[in-house]
């Protein structure tokens, strides 16, 4: 019902292309600005400078059928019905059947921890304040499958900057609903529920890292983590959490719902690298949904040239 | 038309293979009418690989059955269960070479070296392979006492096929625990005492019987 707040047409199609895209590139510079800024106020001296990657090669896509090196977009009949989303079952099916009636309106997102200004947004309230954008982004799940999928979000930085982290702040931490009643796999009790990610301080304020409110153009559906999820491109899938309620700032590095899982398998990392394999399978490779043959697995998922500089000097293989 | 029916051991011969190769039909099936997702080599991979499975644990149940029951025309369904087994397994592992890899030596090697389920999987295969090898009456006979040694490696395939399956999941092994459960029960009602203890139930109500 009332998802209908979210704006459904994409803004490429009311927009003449090319002011559009300079509008874009106008946006993308403020939200690099407002990185920038939101890094000087709050990111701990100790904390490795960020390179904040050029994300203007990333940039217009819009109308576009393929990322920035090319690939094909994923279909949407495969982004909607091909989804890891375990909260609503294990088979990749799953979501798509079993989160048609999930209630992603109302919904609202608890902003606090060591922050100034703590807040709760309606999505909407964020959708006004942080107009979305749109970023064409390669996922890589852990499983060894990618896609080339077009969000619509807004910089998390942005949000950040809004509640003002306290420079105790080193971590971000984020949790899905925990609602066993609409979630039927959170009654699945192999796992500690509900799913809970989390980030450097740093690689949130990343420009790259992204929430998502849209895919394709339209408001996200409930399988694609609807009304509210992370994007974050240069991670396994898993990193990029779904349905979020909540968002705090802390000083521990918290512990995923993988980690407390499979504490050897998974790490807090989890950055794409073929170099370091699963313990139980390698990473070297992938298919792309819709390709038939394999293709090698790209350092950092292809954004090596942004990312990289925010892990110089990590031993990558022992922080996976 | 008494020349047409057939005697009745055939005819359970005849259901057998026809189980057999129905899943195989319905994953053809479902290529042809493109139901197979979003990722269509991973279904048919895993689809295969289930198939292999079931069909292992139909062939490993037979055995225990007849010592439960005394049902004695079950013991002829193990050999083309078992084979059935084999052909599934085969067509996992082709997919695996050919769907998957493109039969790309250096990406195989790569992924290999660092997939420990995969030498799992294909120890599991080698071990069908043989037993598949020296399943005619022939080999049979040739073979004698070996035979039957040889053939019980059938339980290490199934506890590497059951490794090899709770290695390829991601965290909830309940799947694979339940299947390795099933195996393993099926290997107990194998235990010469627990056969015995059968079969002396089998005489005690025969006699209470008559």
């Amino acid at each position: 019902m009332a998802k209908t707040d979210i704006p459904g047409i994409p803004s490429s199609e009311i927009t003449p292309e090319h002011v559009y895209i300079n509008r874009r590139q106008f946006m993308l510079g403020l939200g690099g600005l407002a990185a920038a800024a939101a890094l000087a106020a709050c990111a701990a001296p100790s904390s490795p400078a960020p390179a904040v990657g050029s994300v203007a090669t990333l940039a217009p896509t819009a109308g576009k059928s393929t990322d920035e090196l090319g690939d094909r977009l994923t279909t949407y009949e495969d982004v909607t019905t091909y989804n890891n989303y375990y909260e609503f079952g294990t088979d990749k099916s799953d979501p798509a059947r079993q989160a048609k009636n999930f209630r992603t309106a109302p919904w609202t997102v608890q902003v606090g921890g060591l922050v100034n200004k703590p807040a709760t947004f309606g999505v909407e309230d964020l959708i006004r304040l942080f107009p979305p954008e749109e970023r064409i982004y390669r996922l890589r799940c852990v499983e060894a499958w990618s896609m080339v999928i077009p969000w619509q979000g807004f910089q998390l930085n942005k949000l950040l900057a809004a509640v003002e982290p306290t420079g105790a702040a080193k971590y971000v931490r984020f949790e899905t609903l925990n609602d066993p009643e609409q979630m039927p796999g959170q009654r699945n009790d192999w796992y500690e529920w509900p799913y809970v990610e989390g980030l450097r301080l740093d690689e949130a304020l990343h420009d790259l890292t992204l929430l998502a409110t849209g895919v394709y153009g339209k408001p996200a559906l409930p399988q694609n983590g609807a009304p509210l999820r992370l994007v974050v491109p240069w991670k396994y899938g898993f990193k990029s959490i779904k349905s979020i309620v909540k968002i705090d700032l802390v000083a521990e590095q918290p512990s995923s719902l993988w980690m407390v899982a499979a504490p050897d398998e998974y790490g807090f990392y989890a950055n794409v690298n073929p170099d370091v394999n699963h313990p139980r399978w390698s990473q070297a490779s992938e298919r792309r949904i819709g390709e038939t043959a394999r293709r090698r697995t790209l350092p950092f998922n292809g954004y090596a040239e942004q990312v990289a500089g925010l892990y110089a000097g990590m031993d990558l293989a022992k922080f996976y | 038309m008494r020349r047409l029916s057939l005697p009745k051991f055939a005819r359970y011969q005849l259901l057998v293979h026809l189980a057999a190769l129905i899943p195989l039909a319905w994953l053809i099936f479902d290529a042809a009418r493109g139901n197979l997702g979003a990722n269509p080599i991973q279904a048919v991979e895993q689809r295969t690989g289930k198939y292999a499975l079931i069909l292992m644990a139909a062939s490993l149940a037979c055995t225990p059955l007849n010592t439960v029951t005394g049902w004695r025309s079950v013991l002829r369904w193990r050999r083309p269960l078992g084979l059935y087994a084999f052909v599934y397994a085969a067509l996992h592992f082709l997919t695996f070479l050919g769907l998957d890899y493109g039969f790309d030596v250096g990406l195989i090697w790569l992924d290999v070296a660092g997939k420990r389920f995969i030498l799992v999987g294909a120890a599991a295969l080698a071990i069908l392979v043989a037993l598949a090898f020296t399943s005619t009456g022939a080999a049979m006979k040739r073979m004698g006492r070996r035979w039957k040694q040889l053939h019980r490696w059938v339980y290490a395939a199934g506890g590497l096929v059951i490794i090899h399956y709770a290695w390829a999941v991601k965290a909830d092994i309940r799947g694979p625990l339940a299947w390795g459960a099933l195996i393993a029960a099926l290997l107990a009602l194998r235990l010469p005492p627990v056969r015995r203890w059968f079969a002396r139930q089998r005489v005690r109500r025969r006699l209470q019987g008559r």
